[in-house]
C-alpha cells in the first residue's frame, strides 16, 4: 500500500513539475520577444510611449528576462510556490491569483455536479442496459445519448442554448446570476445560481451520459460471465440484489479509473461550455484573457487547470483501493 | 474481408465520412469562392431562393463558406491523426518490442501527457503563434493525439511477441527491424487503423475547441472558426439559426460518423479475437 501512494505521489509530483516547467519554457521558446510585442500593443492603442529603448529595457529589468535562463526559472519557481503569477494586462492592477480565485468556485460547482451526475447516471444506465431484465424504455433511452456522447459538449451547449433560452424562453440566456443581481448568502442567491447553471451543466451530462454508459455496459456483459453471479443465481438471491451487489459492485471499479483518466478531457469540453453560456467561470475568463491577449491571465489559468486535474487523478488513485479490495491486497 | 460489411456500425459511419469528404471535396467547384467573401453579400438575410443557408452579419454566403471549411476541417483531423497515429504507433512499437527502461520512459510519458489537460497546453501553444494556417493547427493538435495509440499498440505489442509464430521468426535468425517489420506489423494493422481513428476523433475535437476559443486560423475558413465567428457575433442569441446551424450540424455529422467507425471496429477486433482465441 505505502509503495502504491508513493509512486502516485511521485507521478503527481512529476506532472506538477513539467506543467510548471512546460508553462515557463514554452512562451520563452517562441519566436518573438514578449517586451516589443506589449509595446507595439501599447503604442497601437495610442498611450504615451516615449524613449522607447529605455521604456523596453526598464520593462525587462522589471519582468526579470534580463536575468540568465536559470535564474528567471528559479524566480518563476519560487514565484508559483507563493501564489505570486503576475498581475492581469487587462484589468491592470487586478493580481492573476485574485482573477482565478474569483472563478474556480463557479468552475468547481458547475463542473463537480456535472460530472458527478452523469457519472451516475450514465454508470447505471450502462448496467441496465447490459441487465438481461432490462425494459424497453432503458433501451430506447440509450441510443440517442450514446449519439448524443459523440458530440462536444459546447456543440451541444449552442444547441441547448437557442432551444432552452431563445426559442423557449425557459432559462436564462447566460452569467452566474442575473445581471442587475448581487449576489448574497441566502437561499435566494442559491436558487437564482442554481437556475443560471442548469443549462450549462445539461450541456455537459447530456454529452457525457453515454460515454459513461457505454463503458459500463462492456464491464457488465464482462462480469455477467462470471461464476460468482451463477453462484448467487444457484443460492436464491433476487434479480435486484444480483444486479446491484454483485453485478453493479464489480464493474463499477474500472470505471472508476475511467472516471481518473477522462478527467482531463472533461474539463477541455467543459471550458468552452462557459464560454457559451458566459458562465463566470475559469473557462470563461481564459476565452476573455485570449481575446484581450492577456498572457499573465491565461498562463495562470492554464497552470491551474493542469495541476488542479492532476491532484483530483492523484486522489480518485489513491480512493481507488478503497473500493477494490483486490488492489487493497495485491499492494501490501 | 466480408465480415466488415456485417458490422452495420462500421459501414454507417464511414458511409457518412464518405459523403462529407466527397462534399468536402465536390463542394468547393460547385460555389463561387468570393461569395464566402466578407461583405460578398447582403448580411442578415434567413435563407432564400439566392442564398440557400442565407448570409450572416458579415456578409459571407452561409453555404459558400459551410462548403468551404468542411474540407479545410477535415484536412486538420486527417493530417493530425496520421501524425499521431505515426509518433504514437512508432512509440508504442517501441515500448512493447524493447520493454524494459525504454518502455517505463514511453508509459510514464504517456501518462503523464494525458493527465495535462490538452486544452491547456494547446492553449499555451496557440496563444504563442503568430500567423496561425491549417497545417500549423494540424501539427499542433497532433502534438497531443499520440497517447492513445501509442498505448493501445503498446498492449498488442506486448502480446503479439510472446505468440509462437514470432518464436519461430526469432529462431529461424530473423531479429530485431525485420522482425517488426514481416511478424508484427502486419499483424498490428488492424489496431492501427483502429488507432487511427481515435487519433483523427482526438484532433479534431481539440481542433475545433481550439478554435472556438478564437485560437485558430484567423484569415482561412473552418468548421470551428465559423462557430467562432457566429459566437463572436452572437447569432444565437440574435436568433439567426441558419448561421450556426449548418457547422453545428456538420461538426455533430463528423463525430456520430467517427463514434460509429470507432465502435464498429471494436466489435469487428473483439469478434476476432474470439474466433481465434
Amino acid at each position: 500500500m505505502a509503495s502504491y501512494v508513493l509512486r502516485r505521489l511521485a507521478l503527481l509530483a512529476l506532472v506538477v513539475f513539467l506543467a510548471i516547467t512546460v508553462n515557463f519554457l514554452l512562451p520563452r521558446a517562441m519566436p518573438g520577444d514578449p517586451v516589443e510585442t506589449q509595446l507595439a500593443q501599447m503604442s497601437a492603442g495610442g498611450g504615451q510611449t516615449g524613449d522607447l529603448a529605455a521604456t523596453a529595457a526598464a520593462m525587462r529589468a522589471r519582468m526579470g528576462l534580463d536575468q540568465p535562463l536559470w535564474r528567471q526559472y528559479l524566480l518563476y519557481l519560487a514565484n508559483v510556490l507563493r501564489l505570486d503569477l503576475g498581475v492581469s494586462v487587462a484589468h491592470y492592477p487586478e493580481r492573476v491569483v485574485d482573477e482565478i480565485a474569483a472563478g474556480l468556485p463557479w468552475t468547481i460547482g458547475l463542473l463537480g455536479t456535472a460530472t458527478l451526475v452523469s457519472f451516475a447516471l450514465g454508470t447505471l444506465l450502462g448496467g441496465l442496459v447490459a441487465w438481461p431484465g432490462a425494459g424497453r424504455l432503458v433501451r430506447a433511452l440509450s441510443l440517442p445519448l450514446i449519439l448524443l456522447s459523440a458530440v462536444p459538449y459546447f456543440v451541444l451547449g449552442i444547441v441547448l442554448l437557442a432551444a432552452f433560452a431563445i426559442a423557449w424562453p425557459l432559462f436564462p440566456v447566460g452569467g452566474g446570476y442575473p445581471f442587475s443581481y448581487f449576489p448574497r448568502a441566502d437561499w435566494r442567491t442559491a436558487g437564482l445560481i442554481a437556475y443560471h447553471g442548469v443549462l450549462p451543466a445539461l450541456s455537459v451530462v447530456l454529452a457525457s451520459v453515454g460515454t459513461w454508459a457505454i463503458a459500463m455496459r462492456g464491464m457488465v456483459v464482462g462480469v455477467l460471465g462470471e461464476d460468482y453471479i451463477t453462484l448467487a443465481r444457484a443460492k436464491g438471491l433476487g434479480p435486484r440484489r444480483i444486479f446491484l451487489a454483485y453485478g453493479l459492485r464489480n464493474a463499477l471499479l474500472p470505471q472508476v479509473t475511467n472516471l481518473a483518466l477522462t478527467l482531463s478531457h472533461v474539463v477541455s469540453g467543459a471550458v468552452l461550455v462557459e464560454v457559451i453560456f458566459a458562465y463566470p467561470g475559469l473557462g470563461y475568463r481564459l476565452y476573455q484573457a485570449i481575446q484581450s491577449k492577456d498572457v499573465f491571465v491565461i498562463q495562470g489559468i492554464v497552470l491551474l487547470l493542469s495541476v488542479s486535474i492532476a491532484f483530483a487523478t492523484f486522489l480518485l488513485d489513491l480512493a481507488y483501493p478503497l473500493i477494490d479490495p483486490r488492489i487493497r491486497a495485491a499492494h501490501t | 474481408m466480408r465480415r466488415v460489411w456485417r458490422e452495420p456500425l462500421l459501414v454507417g459511419g464511414v458511409a457518412i465520412l464518405l459523403v462529407l469528404a466527397l462534399a468536402g471535396l465536390v463542394g468547393p467547384l460547385l460555389v463561387d469562392p468570393g461569395l464566402a467573401e466578407i461583405g460578398a453579400v447582403r448580411p442578415r438575410r434567413p435563407p432564400n431562393p439566392a442564398n440557400w443557408l442565407g448570409t450572416d452579419t458579415q456578409g459571407r454566403d452561409v453555404l459558400a463558406a459551410l462548403l468551404l471549411a468542411l474540407p479545410q476541417t477535415l484536412k486538420i483531423g486527417l493530417l493530425a491523426g496520421l501524425l499521431g497515429l505515426g509518433l504514437g504507433g512508432l512509440l508504442g512499437l517501441f515500448a512493447g518490442y524493447l520493454r524494459g527502461w525504454v518502455d517505463a520512459v514511453i508509459r510514464t510519458a504517456a501518462d503523464v501527457a494525458m493527465t495535462i489537460p490538452a486544452i491547456a497546453v494547446l492553449v499555451l501553444v496557440a496563444t504563442n503563434v503568430r500567423g496561425m494556417t491549417v497545417g500549423l493547427m494540424a501539427v499542433i493538435v497532433a502534438s497531443l493525439a499520440w497517447m492513445y495509440p501509442t498505448r493501445a499498440i503498446r498492449a498488442q505489442t506486448l502480446s503479439l511477441r510472446e505468440r509462437p509464430y514470432v518464436d519461430i521468426a526469432r529462431l529461424n535468425g530473423i531479429g530485431g527491424p525485420r522482425l517488426v517489420l514481416t511478424e508484427l506489423l502486419p499483424n498490428l494493422a488492424p489496431y492501427l487503423a483502429a488507432s487511427f481513428v481515435t487519433a483523427v476523433s482526438s484532433a479534431m475535437l481539440a481542433t475545433v475547441g481550439l478554435e472556438a476559443l478564437g485560437l485558430g486560423p484567423q484569415n482561412q475558413l473552418t468548421l470551428g472558426m465559423m462557430l467562432y465567428w457566429a459566437q463572436y457575433y452572437g447569432a444565437v442569441l440574435r436568433g439567426m439559426w441558419w448561421w450556426w446551424l449548418p457547422p453545428v450540424a456538420a461538426i455533430a455529422l463528423i463525430f456520430m460518423g467517427l463514434l460509429a467507425v470507432s465502435a464498429g471496429m471494436d466489435r469487428l477486433l473483439n469478434t476476432r479475437a474470439r474466433v481465434e482465441g
